[in-house]
């Protein structure tokens, strides 16, 4: 083995981590940081020389095994076995194809600490370096081997014995499984075997375990609901609620909505969009970087396997954490802080979402307490693609084909095997439960897929999520029937053993179904793109998943069963009762300083410094950029014209009222998306829950009361959902006590306008120009960041009302399509205070406001008025030359003329304040990470 | 009609815009997998502009652009050579730039390394024109665009480089200063041409801007100067290849 240490000369990365050291009120000497590249097999002195060129700069680095002082202190860092490490991958790759013979590369990091205390070391190790879940410290005289591989066993079929066990047994062997699977359920299985004649293998078990698992089947939203304190029944309240929306409002351009991978609508004549948003919260809590990246990469694989597969052309992400500034004492044992998860995720989202070429054009970042333990990841996906695309249909006689990455053990559980059961044993040193994502591989494979979708090459496709193959394989095959032989999967190492190999959760691997005769055709197209492609099986018509490993059968289940079988939960649900009101500001506030803590804020303070780490304009159709407005708005790069779409979302889980909480995120994200100029009537709607557990009837019945809330607003709005998600087990234990998130609702929403030209920012342009406000101001602060920030408990919060809403919303829209309305901001955190400032930022001009126009309803005081929270409105810039023509558009809804833009730099609310924008900027722009 | 070819190479994810746009300045544009040309390389002998766009070819492993920079001066250097001695142009977009820097092809002088703040950065920058000589620049003075990258700090092994295109500040003066200088590049320095003028890279995107709606706010002047930048290139070999009277017969 040899050995290449690369020195940058500028050491950024050294002086990052010194920083990073010094956050955390630590003090570090110099600090050096290396990449370190380690060859295995036969290399000639020539060959060492040639390889050492290419993996080093000549300008820029110097290459060499180099001497560190004795005082120095030097650790260096490897990846766990069995973590992907993609540029040892591309390193041997490169190496080979030059020709050059070696055996492998493994890469490490190498770090050198000068005058720094053991202590501070250790800590750094534990906050900053590394991550045990993938990572540890090489130690001394370890042997680094070249390639993990497992100890080749021969594999085996282990069946569990089953029919002969009692309730309570079964039930304990589905926790010692791990398959999360209750006593009915497991009953149901056991009389299905029985019914088979024979005992079930454990890859069926797992089988049951992820296709009947919350993940898959949404059993609590699809399931029954007794309600306890009504004394009523819900029957499927995802169908009664969300669903049902979609049902009545009957809009023809809703294409396909919560059918397939992502929901559908039409775009024009010839193109559909699609739209999916996922939650990736628990992997990302252990590994940021790498949960956050895996999720984008999860997501973009539901929009390529949507349909015949979408070309993805948006991104958009929306994290909840903890405050940036806790206490690390206060952190429970196991839990990151704050700052590293935020930074990790972004720095994910941002290197998987930027290598694959797909613009990241909306997002936003909230704090809260509740998510410090429990941190959110919302990875959304836009794709678009020929109508002729929207459907797909597998053949009998179809190949099934297994294309991208290949498969190892990322992603299958430990807790899942224990030995006991499962006869094999699970190597500890294996840190299987944290994926790791390579982007070049799901660009490789997008590419080779988009290329053999438009030559019409397959007849279906779908991604392999959760459960892996064993989830792809079983939903293609419903209705016929399939046989595959886990021996042809390629893996990235030895040893793995069938099951897992049917139910491994390696990243970036899909599933398709194709005629043979395209076979050829088809591997000439991923051979260029440089992407796998292996068949692993056929499409059969005995409506079974028949699953081989050689000889061995490892699974044989009817599908109908595997797929519908599942007996129906049913949960008890608490409806929440008890609605508070008066919400006003304390009278006497300095609301000048509580401004500037308003502008700083993490919630309200700039974004900027995240927002730049995307690429926000790949692919050349991001019309309205991110920090210019509240929504995107793309024009995708295929279509002529001028036709286009926004996107938007919203969430409010700081209102308790879990009512007003859902209501206001969906107002949030559909005022978003109005105040750049999307057509109310052409908006379509995703939900996502994070919730915690619906084993508790509270949480329940708070479920309940959101689905209702999303019902009754999307059906007075005319706005249909066409996909969704819900995560309901985000709760922590620490100590015996539960820790569960806020009742977080994600809403998104996806509109298409005609023309991007007429759409606006939030920027002011025109001194002279009048200011509106559209919608009223209600005394509602509870849960304001007013509120918050003077911690204030309790209050009404804010309410919508929906009549008059979808009003001011339509008229916005002709007021923006006129070309009347010059710039659009909606009010929402900090309220109409935060709202003037923000518009301002960047103008070089001012505004002179004056809080008598604004339109109340019973609100006393200047400071409710100034941060109160109330839905549905809006501060616009109206053209001074056409002000009657909107206050015409404008009327019969509530409005009011507000004052107007100033050339000078200052914000002047009258009577109250005069601060220049300047210092306003200062403190908005005061927080980075 | 001007023939471009785009090279593929896994990871790359500018291609499709920069088509579209070279396509709206009148040229004819195919777009070729380096794994497919490195098999039959006499193809590029077909084109008038080779087009190495941006993203992160083999997902910038080792560092970015490296890999397929190997594979440039190993597989594709005596063919690019043999293109060079007709009437041709070379582009190198972002990662483009940094694989015609890595590959020798700019010469040994620079190097592309990461920003000076360690991260990926999106923004719209000014930029001044300070070489004549380059073909696609011509004609321009004060431009914008936007840049998108990890890895465009240009650091010069020593003496002077000649820069092409400058970073500015608001006075219009080459700056280091953050974030009109958005990655610390020495010199100012975003983007360089060779002797001839007619190899170019460059780390801002004109692609991005070859319409006036992609400008951030209100664009007046009547052509993006992406579009600028594109059409210099595809004007300049559509007046040689018609004055010096070859015109090729090789064609599909």
């Amino acid at each position: 083995m040899r050995r290449i240490e690369i020195k940058r000369k500028n050491d950024i990365r050294g002086e990052r981590i010194k920083r990073d050291i010094e956050d955390l009120g630590l003090s570090s000497g110099k600090m050096e940081m290396l990449d370190v590249y380690l060859l295995y097999g036969d290399v000639t002195d020539e060959e060492f020389l040639r390889i050492a060129e290419i993996v080093s700069d000549p300008i820029s680095e110097e290459w060499g095994v180099f001497q560190f002082p004795e005082d120095a202190k030097v650790i260096e860092v490897v990846l766990n076995p069995g973590v992907m490490d993609p540029v040892a991958v591309d390193t041997l790759d490169v190496i080979r194809k030059i020709g050059m013979k070696l055996d492998g590369v493994k890469t490490l990091k190498k770090y050198v600490f000068y005058h720094t205390d053991d202590e501070t070391i250790n800590l750094a190790k534990k906050r900053i370096l590394l991550n045990p879940l993938i990572q540890h410290v090489v130690r001394d005289r370890e042997t680094l081997k070249i390639l993990e591989s497992l100890e080749k066993k021969t594999p085996t079929v282990p069946r569990i014995y089953m029919s002969s066990l009692t309730e309570k047994e079964l039930l304990n062997l589905s926790k010692s499984m791990g398959l999360f699977l209750n006593k009915e359920e497991m009953k149901r299985i056991s009389r299905y075997f029985s019914k088979e004649g024979r005992e079930p293998t454990a890859a069926e078990l797992e089988t049951f375990g992820i296709l009947w698992s919350e993940h898959c089947s949404h059993k609590t939203m699809r399931g029954d609901i007794k309600i306890k304190n009504q004394k009523s029944k819900i029957k499927n309240l995802l169908k009664s609620t969300i669903m049902r929306v979609t049902r009545e409002l009957k809009k023809p351009w809703v294409l396909s909505a919560f059918k397939d991978n992502a929901g559908i609508i039409e775009f024009d004549e010839k193109y559909a969009v699609c739209f999916k948003v996922e939650t990736h919260n628990h992997p990302s809590a252990l590994e940021p970087f790498g949960g956050a990246a895996t999720g984008i990469g999860g997501v973009v694989r539901d929009i390529l396997g949507c349909g015949l597969g979408a070309k993805p052309i948006a991104n958009i992400d929306v994290f909840c954490v903890g405050y940036p500034d806790t206490p690390y004492s206060s952190l429970p044992e196991g839990v990151l802080h704050p700052r590293r998860i935020l930074r990790g995720i972004v720095s994910g989202v941002g290197d998987y979402g930027n290598k694959l070429g797909i613009p990241t054009v909306n997002g936003s970042v909230t704090y809260h307490g509740g998510y410090t333990a429990n941190p959110l990841v919302y990875c959304g996906c836009v794709g678009i693609m020929p109508k002729t695309s929207c459907e797909k249909k597998v053949n009998p006689n179809d190949l099934v084909i297994l294309v991208g990455g290949r498969t190892g053990r990322d992603g299958i559980h430990g807790a899942t095997f224990s030995s006991g059961i499962m006869d094999e044993t699970t190597q500890e040193e294996f840190s299987s439960a944290v994926q790791i994502g390579d982007p070049l591989r799901e660009k490789n494979l997008l590419d080779a897929l988009l290329c053999a979708r438009d030559r019409r090459l397959y007849n279906s496709v779908t991604d392999c999520g959760a459960g892996g193959i064993c989830t792809a394989v079983s939903e293609l095959a419903e209705g016929i029937g399939a046989e595959v032989e886990l021996e042809n999967v390629p893996l990235k190492y030895e040893g793995l053993s069938p099951t897992e190999i049917w139910i491994s959760e390696s990243q970036e691997r899909m599933v398709l179904a194709a005629p043979e005769e395209n076979l050829s055709e088809l591997k000439k197209i991923f051979d260029e793109y440089e992407s796998e492609l292996t068949v692993i099986g056929r499409f059969v018509t005995s409506d079974r998943v028949v699953i081989s490993y050689g000889d061995l059968r490892i699974c044989d289940i009817d599908l109908e069963f595997l797929l519908h079988g599942m007996p129906k939960t049913a949960k008890t649900a608490v409806i929440p009762m008890g609605v508070e009101s008066g919400g006003e500001a304390p009278e006497n506030l300095d609301i000048e300083s509580v401004f500037e803590s308003l502008l700083s804020h993490p919630d309200i303070a700039s974004k900027e410094w995240l927002v730049r780490q995307y690429d926000h304009e790949v692919q050349g159709g991001t019309i309205i950029k991110p920090l210019l407005a509240d929504a995107a708005v793309i024009k995708p790069l295929p279509v002529k014209g001028d036709r286009g779409m926004v996107i938007g979302h919203g969430l409010a889980p700081f209102y308790k009222d879990v009512y007003k909480n859902a209501s206001s995120s969906l107002d949030e994200a559909v005022r978003n998306m109005c105040a750049v100029g999307a057509d109310p009537s052409r908006i379509a709607l995703l939900d996502n829950f994070s919730w915690g557990s619906p084993e508790d009837p509270v949480n329940m019945g708070k479920l309940v009361r959101a689905c209702e809330a999303l019902y009754d607003l999307a059906s007075a709005y005319g706005m249909p959902f066409i996909s969704g998600k819900d995560s309901l087990y985000n709760e922590f234990e620490s100590n015996k006590e539960k820790q569960s998130v806020p009742p977080t609702i994600l809403v998104s929403g996806i509109g298409v306008i005609d023309d991007v030209n007429k759409t606006v920012t939030q920027t002011i342009k025109v001194p002279g120009n009048p200011i509106y406000i559209i919608g009223c101001t209600y005394p509602e602060l509870g849960g304001s960041l007013l509120f918050r920030i003077l911690e204030i408990s309790g209050g009404g919060e804010p309410s919508v009302h929906p009549g008059d809403s979808i009003e001011l919303y339509k008229k916005l829209h002709r007021a923006i399509q006129g070309g009347i309305v010059l710039s659009c901001h909606d009010c929402s955190e900090g309220g109409i205070g935060v709202a003037v400032s923000e518009m301002c930022f960047g103008s070089g001009l001012g505004l002179k406001i004056n809080l008598d126009g604004v339109p109340v309803s019973d609100v006393k005081n200047p400071a409710s008025i100034l941060f109160s929270e109330s839905n549905s409105r809006f501060i616009v810039e109206v053209d001074g030359e056409r002000k009657d023509k909107f206050e015409e558009i404008m009327s019969g809804s509530t409005f009011g003329e507000i004052g107007e833009v100033v050339p000078s730099g200052n914000l002047v609310i009258e009577n109250l304040f005069s601060l220049s924008i300047a210092r306003l900027e200062t403190a908005w722009r005061s927080r980075r990470l | 009609m001007v023939r471009a070819l785009i090279l593929y190479a896994p990871g790359i994810n500018c291609d499709l815009e920069t088509k579209t746009a070279f396509q709206t300045c009148g040229a004819s544009v195919d777009e070729i997998p380096v794994k497919k040309l490195e098999e039959q390389t006499s193809k590029l002998l077909l084109y008038d502009i080779l087009i190495l766009p941006g993203g992160f070819s083999y997902g910038d492993s080792i560092s970015s652009g490296k890999i397929l920079s190997v594979y440039m001066r190993e597989f594709l250097k005596e063919t690019v050579l043999e293109f060079l001695k007709r009437d041709t142009l070379v582009l190198g977009i972002c990662n483009g730039f940094q694989v015609l820097v890595k590959s020798g092809l700019l010469g040994h002088d620079i190097t592309l390394a990461e920003n000076a703040n360690g991260r990926f950065e999106d923004r719209w920058v000014r930029l001044r024109v300070r070489n004549s000589r380059c073909i696609f620049t011509k004609g321009l003075d004060i431009i914008e665009l936007p840049v998108a990258h990890r890895g465009g700090r240009v650091v010069i092994k020593d003496g002077v480089v000649n820069a092409t295109l400058a970073y500015i500040d608001e006075q219009d003066k080459p700056t280091m200063e953050y974030p009109y200088n958005p990655n610390g590049s020495e010199d100012a320095i975003a983007g360089i041409c060779d002797d001839s003028g007619r190899i170019f890279g460059l780390m801002p995107h004109p692609e991005r801007f070859y319409l006036p709606i992609q400008y951030p706010g209100t664009w007046k002047d009547k052509i993006p100067h992406g579009m600028k930048i594109i059409k210099n290139a595809v004007d300049w070999v559509e007046a040689h290849t018609s004055l010096s009277g070859v015109h090729r017969i090789i064609d599909d």
